[in-house]
């Protein structure tokens, strides 16, 4: 293979084995007896604190394909890529109070996703059903991304072929199937020390030799100053849509079944409260990482191919030693690695809680539960990497797009089902399939446009849906999702209504109200006959609870 | 089952601050002023980060419980280690895990 950077590579192999030999010696980190059980294996004991569930969160929300696909953005459309920190600010504020509420109901019933929680509160299999698929369909191709990630830095090295990204999701399949969520906790150490220090040396290395920061923003309002819509400032009609995108994409992030996963690990609610306030500091990070795009543009990077996701690495490899370059790359191919874990791991649990046991083979013991799990991760990746080799990227792109607008309508189950009990399971499904008929619907109708204004793409163009398309006189346009929830909102209300009004049964509520206060300290009934199996009336004593 | 208790306090309508001040867009859409040659669309929405820790901060430590309510919960985290590993010791055979 001519015209590998050998120093780059060397260092990216040294420390991608440094993090496998880690990925299985987790097995034994803070040391399980055994692994096989889903409390273990899928949510690491449900024992992380303060600092392991910063590293395991802060891993697991901002991703390698974020970190690549974010400046790649800025890069093509300006300020309207800068999205991701409003985003990642608005989201911590949002989900306080309501992340916790989820960790004690979890903590007290022992749910392990949000479709088990589903289940119980609305005490409907079937709704638990919809959230678990829409759960594992959003995350599939978002595990098929993080190795764009992982293409694009082998990619800048010269390295050609598919086999060392088989190689890497091999060996990482291995050692998820092995050690579970305690391999990307402990992995996320490495990750985002890497990252931290390569995005340091960026934000005062890059700019001194650019010339400083007013001739990066310079350089990026010259580029854009030629075409349309894009540029510094976000157009006046990009308002609204800028809003409303960072606010959609916070309110979907957390319904992601991997955030959830993060969470449910997480040791106590405290933990989960000062992550609130400490997480932001990635969305600091995240800023200088977007911004990486502008310089890209003042250092006048060209990407390789076609692909825009490789102007980070190419302008690395222009403005660092090749040694530091290396020590980046492995920041984000490991970076890659972390969320794959997770998102796996948390579709492995989706199916095995929420359909294996459910409908296939409901006396399932705890250990056959972990060996289905395990089985299933490894699956899951297999899919993810068999999407990457033979379907083109672009599906992947497209698929992620609709990830983020299809999660989203699991909102009123999840999130509001932990404030109310007032929605009736029958409403929630109704909305459900109208949120996501006219989420689909949206995406389907939104053209991508060329910077010389013609169509680039028929359908699934983008996320921003223009209003003028509804027949309203304005300019504006609005993320789809955000729309495609509120459709799904009212639906979910109006046939709640109407259901309520039929005196249509509504189930048992499986919950009890002070379970979604308890505390760490407080009984649970995990050790009890499993939820599904037994879905008690939330008033059953506390006589036989654990302890 | 778990004690009757309560996440509400007045303190957390302060959250609604981070929350709804990064979506005003057309307040911040403007270049002037610039700081250290970034325009002011880019600096303020990352001094909006810090915006959000202070509130969450304040919120949190306005409304946390007692520091004996907090010891006793990481307590019953070392202890539920414990019972877990002895269980694991009674009940699974123990090739397994690894």
């Amino acid at each position: 293979m001519d015209g590998v950077n050998v120093v780059e590579l060397t260092i990216v192999v040294v420390l991608f084995l440094v993090v496998t030999v880690m990925g299985f010696v987790a097995s034994r980190w803070r040391r399980a007896e055994s692994l096989m059980h889903l409390d273990e294996w899928g949510l690491g004991g449900r024992s992380f604190g303060t600092w392991i569930t910063w590293f395991l969160l802060g891993g697991d929300l901002y991703t390698a394909y974020t970190f690549v696909a974010v400046p790649a953005l800025m890069f093509g459309a300006g300020a309207a890529g800068f999205f991701a920190v409003p985003y990642t600010v608005v989201i911590y504020p949002l989900v306080f109070l309501v992340v916790i509420r989820l960790w004690s109901v979890s903590h007290v019933r022992g749910f392990v996703t949000p479709a088990d929680f589903v289940r119980s509160r609305f005490d409907s299999p079937g709704l638990a059903l919809l959230v678990a698929l829409t759960g594992i369909v959003a995350t599939m191709p978002y595990i098929a991304l993080q190795l764009v990630g992982i293409e694009a830095i082998l990619k800048a090295m010269g390295v050609e072929g598919e086999l060392p990204l088989v190689v890497a999701f091999v060996i990482l399949a291995l050692y998820t199937y092995n050690s579970g969520l305690r391999a990307p906790a402990l992995i996320a150490f490495v990750k985002d020390t890497l990252i931290y220090l390569t995005i340091i040396v960026a934000v005062i290395v890059i700019p001194s030799k650019l010339g400083g920061w007013d001739a990066i923003f310079g350089a990026a309002e010259e580029k854009f100053s030629a075409g349309t819509g894009a540029g510094v400032l976000l157009p006046a009609t990009g308002q609204l849509g800028y809003a409303t995108l960072a606010l959609g994409s916070a309110l979907a992030l957390f319904l992601y079944p991997h955030s959830i996963t993060g969470i449910l690990a997480a040791s106590n609610r405290d933990v989960l409260k000062r992550n609130m306030s400490a997480l932001p500091l990635y969305s600091l990070a995240l800023g200088a990482i977007a911004l990486l795009g502008f310089m890209a543009i003042a250092a006048g990077v060209t990407p390789i191919g076609e692909d825009g996701n490789t102007i980070v690495p190419v302008l690395f490899q222009e403005m660092f030693p090749s040694w530091f370059a290396g020590i980046a790359f492995a920041a984000i191919g490991i970076g890659a690695l972390v969320p794959a874990a997770i998102m796996s791991i948390a579709a492995a649990n989706l199916f095995t809680r929420n359909i294996y046991k459910e409908f296939l083979k409901k006396d399932a013991t705890p250990r056959q539960e972990a060996q289905v799990a395990k089985v299933t991760s490894l699956v899951v990746k297999v899919g993810a990497v068999a999407a990457i080799l033979f379907i083109d990227p672009q599906f992947s792109i497209d698929l992620q797009l609709i990830g983020g607008v299809i999660i989203l309508q699991t909102l009123p189950a999840v999130a509001l089902g932990l404030y109310t009990r007032w929605l009736h399971r029958g409403g929630l499904i109704a909305g459900w399939f109208a949120g996501m008929a006219a989420g689909l619907l949206l995406l389907y109708n939104i053209q991508r446009v060329g910077p010389d204004g013609t169509v680039v793409r028929e359908h699934f163009g983008g996320s921003s849906f223009p209003l003028s398309k509804l027949g309203l006189d304005v300019a504006s346009s609005v993320y789809a999702g955000f729309l495609a929830l509120l459709v799904n909102l009212l639906v979910t209300v109006l046939v709640t209504v109407a259901l309520r009004a039929a005196r249509v049964a509504e189930g048992v509520d499986g919950t009890a109200e002070t379970d979604y206060t308890a505390e760490r300290e407080d009984p649970t009934f995990r050790d009890l006959p499993d939820p599904l199996e037994s879905a008690p009336p939330g008033s059953t004593g506390g006589a036989d609870a654990r302890r | 089952m778990a004690p009757a208790r309560s996440d509400r306090s007045p303190w957390n309508w302060l959250l609604l601050v981070p929350i709804v001040v990064p979506l005003l867009v057309p307040l911040y859409n403007r270049v002037e002023p610039t700081l250290f040659g970034w325009p002011f669309f880019y600096w303020v929405q990352l001094l909006f980060v810090g915006l959000g820790v202070l509130t969450t901060v304040l919120v949190y430590r306005a409304t946390r419980r007692s520091p004996a309510d907090r010891a006793a919960a990481r307590a019953a985290v070392t202890r539920d280690t414990a019972a877990r590993d002895t269980t694991a010791r009674d009940t699974t055979d123990r090739d397994g895990g690894r």
